[in-house]
This record gives structure tokens, sequence and C-alpha cells, in this order.
């Protein structure tokens, strides 16, 4: 992202090279991971790829690590008050500003005087929720038209494809900024749905090439053959073929999303001040960050922790994923 | 090849009608009225109002507003601020800033990331590939603007190696720590593409077919496995190029480097829509022409495929 933003046009190891933008059916594109996710069905039954899937990722300590990782943030988002007895903005005292880190208060206090431990705690939230609600809405985006459009082929494939392109060229920073400032509300909602608005693109054309690669195998001609519905085809035979890449650049589009909402709330245009986010915590920090650096240090941390473990876990079941890797 | 080139202008055209139309549409959306705005709380008459208005084609409806503003640009003129400024005059000294934070980015990505990830692929599995995947996935973990921060507290005011911000120094000096930092996610991901693809076609038929004709490891590396590994690393550099323009907002405020991010960012704030569109337009205009750029890169780096 921006960073992030920019959310990238391909994973981070890149299992699926970007289809050649604007290109035909994804002539120079053809992605790797298709490829490999084809030959790693033809011989046995469409679960095996999971099974296999799942009993290489169970012997990977850092599949294990970012499940850990993500289930601290998860419960701190879920039950903050587990991990704290304050609630959001509560007990700040102005007279303890900005003081270092001590028995009081774990993690010091911030401008305002406030808890800041409790502070990182309430920030898990809005930013997982965020994370999550927007690769969601994206993925189910992606999956719907990116198979219409795969399937098809034609005019219809044509048009999503350029649309596809129009927001694909929006740059991520600029355009959620030009939208957040004439949005009338900084809610969570509001964000989702920018976020939303300009990073459903990754996925789609994954998904499109995806759909594209397995279309015309062996076993969807046999189905058709059998005299079975579009609708049947797409859900039972393709769909189950051509998911695979998408959920592994689904899950390390939580992290980036997350960083992308970080970066806007940092520049001002996300969440606002009654909101707690990590994002905005580094906001209000950024001027007193040379000679208090816990203000950066603690947000700083869970928010990259938390980015980390979704990459990760991408990574690692990308690897579980993809054969050709192994 | 040159018909491939034709289609492919054709197919930008939409591209760039869509993506404008839709910046114009989100910017003109914004609350308020910038003519009234100009005057702050006082009265303005009617006939002032109505004049400057027709100036600025805001009493047209939208779409011929859009119409007009894409007439003007292609006779070069991005249409002038409310105050009268031209928006090409406020944005001039600002494109270079950001060229030269966007290509000292750009070049560290294409040289360090590449570096890294073929040293990375031959080495898979051992130590300087362990070494190169973790480091790139901290990378892309931390926030950009935290890796600033960080990086101007520690290389810029506690050890000063790199001035600290502003570009009293010029091109290349000031620019480098910024650069870097702006282009550490791009490096992250060049890295990452360089090794797997790499790692990939070094167990391909064609090399070792090149390895059993006597042909040294550096030919073989360097003229065979890693020229066809970087296709896709050589779309992600496209690609990423209109992001470190668009994305150097923040590296720029963080910085303090006088660049068309922090002047869009301003204006955005200002409500000044014909500097957010100005400047906005070219930068999808970039992105547009390197992608078509990229596109025919291709050939040239793998002679299997051809334009039809």
């Amino acid at each position: 992202m921006t960073k992030h933003k920019e959310v990238d046009p391909t994973g981070p190891a890149g299992a699926a090279p970007a289809p050649a933008p604007g290109a035909g059916a994804g002539a120079p594109g053809t992605s790797a991971a298709a490829v490999a996710e084809a030959g790693g069905t033809v011989g046995g039954q469409a679960a095996s790829l999971w099974h296999d899937a799942w009993r290489e990722l169970r012997g990977r300590w850092v599949f294990w690590g970012s499940l850990v990782i993500l289930a601290l943030v998860a419960a701190m988002a879920l039950f903050p008050s587990l991990f704290t007895g304050r609630g959001v903005n509560q007990g700040c005292d102005p007279n303890l500003s900005k003081l270092g880190p001590s028995g009081d208060h774990w993690f010091g206090t911030d401008l305002a005087g406030c808890d800041y431990f409790s502070h990182v705690v309430h920030g898990a939230r809005p930013t997982l929720l965020i994370g999550v609600a927007v690769t969601l809405f994206a993925f189910l985006i992606a999956l719907v038209f990116g198979m219409l459009a795969g399937y098809y082929g034609g005019p219809l494939d044509a048009l999503i494809a350029r649309i596809t392109d129009v927001f694909f060229g929006l740059p991520f920073v600029l355009g959620a900024t030009v939208i957040l400032v004439a949005f009338p509300s900084h809610g969570p909602g509001a964000m989702t749905l920018v976020l939303v608005l300009l990073g459903w693109t990754t996925m789609i054309r994954i998904m499109r090439a995806q759909v594209i690669a397995v279309r015309d195998a062996d076993y969807v001609q046999a189905a058709r053959l059998l005299g079975a519905s579009d609708r049947r085809i797409m859900t039972r035979h393709i769909l189950p073929n051509a998911i695979a890449p998408v959920i592994v650049v689904a899950t390390l589009n939580v992290g980036n999303v997350i960083a992308g909402e970080a970066t806007l709330d940092f520049l001002g245009v996300g969440l606002q001040y009654p909101q707690v986010s990590w994002g905005l915590q580094l906001n209000l920090a950024q001027s007193y960050f040379v000679d208090h650096p816990h203000l950066l240090l603690f947000p700083a941390v869970f928010l990259s922790a938390t980015v980390l473990s979704f990459l990760m876990l991408g990574d690692a079941v990308r690897d579980a994923l993809d054969p050709k890797l192994r | 090849m040159w018909r491939y080139v034709l289609r492919r202008l054709l197919q930008a055209i939409p591209v760039f009608i869509g993506t404008t139309l839709l910046i114009y549409l989100l910017v003109f959306a914004l609350p308020g009225d910038p003519i009234q705005a100009l005057a702050g709380d006082k009265p303005v008459p009617e006939n002032v109002l109505n004049t400057l208005r027709d100036r600025y084609n805001l009493n047209d409806p939208v779409l011929v507003q859009y119409a007009k503003y894409m007439f003007g640009l292609f006779q070069g003129d991005l249409g002038e601020n409310y105050t009268g400024q031209k928006v090409s005059e406020m944005l001039s000294g600002r494109w270079v800033v950001t060229a030269q934070l966007a290509l000292t980015a750009w070049t560290f990505e294409l040289v360090v990331g590449i570096a890294l990830g073929a040293w990375a692929g031959l080495r898979r599995g051992r130590l300087a590939d362990t070494l190169v995947l973790g480091g790139t996935t901290l990378l892309i973990a931390v926030p950009v603007f935290v890796l600033g921060y960080t990086a101007q507290i520690v290389f810029g005011l506690n050890w000063k190696i790199f001035p600290s911000a502003g570009t009293d120094q010029g091109w290349p000096v000031s620019y480098l720590l910024p650069g870097m930092v702006l282009g550490s996610l791009g490096l992250s991901y060049v890295a990452r593409l360089t090794r797997t693809s790499l790692a990939e076609n070094l167990r391909a038929d064609y090399v070792r077919t090149a390895r059993a004709k006597g042909l040294g490891r550096t030919r073989v590396v360097g003229r065979h496995a890693l020229r066809n590994s970087l296709i896709p690393v050589v779309t992600y550099l496209g690609v990423d190029f209109g992001s470190l323009m668009g994305g150097a907002i923040v590296t720029e405020g963080i910085f303090n480097l006088p660049g068309v991010g922090q002047q869009v960012f301003q204006s955005i704030q200002l409500k000044e829509g014909p500097v957010v569109v100005g400047a906005v337009t070219l930068l999808v205009l970039i992105f547009l022409l390197v992608n078509l750029i990229v596109d025919l890169l291709y050939g040239w780096l793998d002679p299997r495929i051809r334009y039809e």
C-alpha cells in the first residue's frame, strides 16, 4: 500500500504474476499459480489440494506464530476489557502528559495524559474491523465479477476490464484523500467504503485470470456435455479450482488494507478524534516523536506486527497451496 | 507490433477518460462553493459571484465543465486556480521535486531490489534467502510513515548521515534518504518477485540446456535465467512508478520536500479543485504511458511473446 498503497498488483512473492494490464486473455501473464493449480488437481479429487495444504501448514512455525499474534489482536478487538479496565479515552489526566512507560502506565501516557496501553488495546478493534471488512467485500466483488468476466468473456469481460483499469489507475492516497475530504462521515463505515472502492481491482484481475485458466479444462467440458447449467459449472466446477490464489491474495490484502487505513488516519483524513486507532495515535503523536519515542514505538509495533502476521500467513498459505514452490 | 501499439492506445482512451472523469466528479462534489469561499463569510455581490463562476465554467453542468477542461488540457492548458494562478505554474517547480524523488526511489528499487532478489534466488533455502525474505517481509509490514520518521530520527538527527529534511543540498544528497524510504516497499516486492521467478526459471529446461552446452554460470544466469525472470519484475516496476509519484505525499510531508504531493494534499484541504484535477490527471497520464511501455518491453525480454 502507498505504501500501501498502493495496494500492490501482485502478492509479495508474486506466485501469480499480474495479468498484463489491459492485454488480452492474460497473454504474457498467464499466472504461474494458475498453471500449478490446474496441474495440482488433475490427479486427484478437489479436496486433496486443501488436504495437502493443511498437512504442509501444520508443520510450519510461521503459520502458528502468525495465528497466535492474530488471535491476540482479535481478542483485543473483541474483548478489550480482558486487557484493560479503562474505557475509550477514559481516566485521562492532562497533568500526566507524555510520561514514559512505568508500572502504572505500561506504555506510558499520551499527549492528553491518557493511558497509552489501553489506547493501544482499544485501537485494535477499528483497525482489524476495517481490514477484514474491506477485504471481505473486495473478495466478494472479485469472486462474482471476476467469475462472470472470465467465464463469459466478450463484451462483458471488456467492460469489466476497462472499469477495473479506471479504478486501478487512481493513485491510492490521493484518491482516498479526495473522497474522504468530500465525505460527510469519517467513521469505520466510511473508511471501509472508500477502501473497498479503491481496493477491489487486484483480486478481480487474479480471479479472472484463474477462471480463464480453468474454464476450458476437460472436467468443465465434461460437466457441460452432461448438461450442467452455466451456474452449476461456475459454482461447482470452476470456483473450487480457481479460488486458491485469490484466497492467498485476500489474506495478504488484509495487511495492506490495515497499513493503508493507518496511512489515511496518519494524514488526518481518516478516523477522527473520539475514535481510537493505531494510525490515529501515530497521527496525534507525530510532532513529539523525537523527544518521546514511546509515542511512536507502541502503536507502530502493534500495527506492524498485525500487518506482518497477515503477510506471513498469506505467504505460508501460498507456499502450501502452490505445489510448484515445494 | 504497430497494430498492437495502436490497439493499446485506443484502449487507453476510455480508461483515461474514465479515471479523469471520476476524479473530476469527486473533486467537484466537494461540498461548498469555492467562489464564495474566496471571500470567507463576507457577502459578495451577486454579479461578482456570477462573473467569477462564468470564468471558471461553474455555471455549466458538470459534464460540460469536464469537456471544456479536457479541451483545454489537450491544448496544454491546465486551467487556473480560483485565485487566478495558473495551475501549470503552481505545479511546474514541484514536478521536478517529485520526479527526482520518484526516480531516486525507483532506481533504488530497481538496482538493490533485483540484486537482493537474485542473490536470494540463487541461494534458495540458505541463509541469504532467509535474510532477504525476512527483511523484505518486515519492510512491507512497517508502514511507510513509521519507517520515514524512524529513518529521519536515526539517520538524519542522531547519526547525521543524511540531511534530515528539506532540499537544501539538492539532488541527489537531499533525496537519498526520502528516496530509500519511499522505495522500500517497492524494493521488497521487486526482491521477492525476482527471487521467486529466478528460482523457478533456474529449474527450467532451457537453463539445463544452456548449462549442458557448456556456458559459464554468469552467462547462464545473467543472459538466460535472469532475463526471463524479469518479466513479472518489469510489470511491477512499471505499475509502481505511477504509485511512487502518487504515493510521494507521505514521504514529501515527512521530509518536507516541496513536491506535487504536498501541493495536492494542501489543495484538497483548501478545496482548490483545479489544482487537484490538474495534478492527478497528469499522474494518470504518466501511469498509462508507463504501462504501455512496460507491455512493449515484454517482447524484448521474452522473444516468445509476440504482439498481434
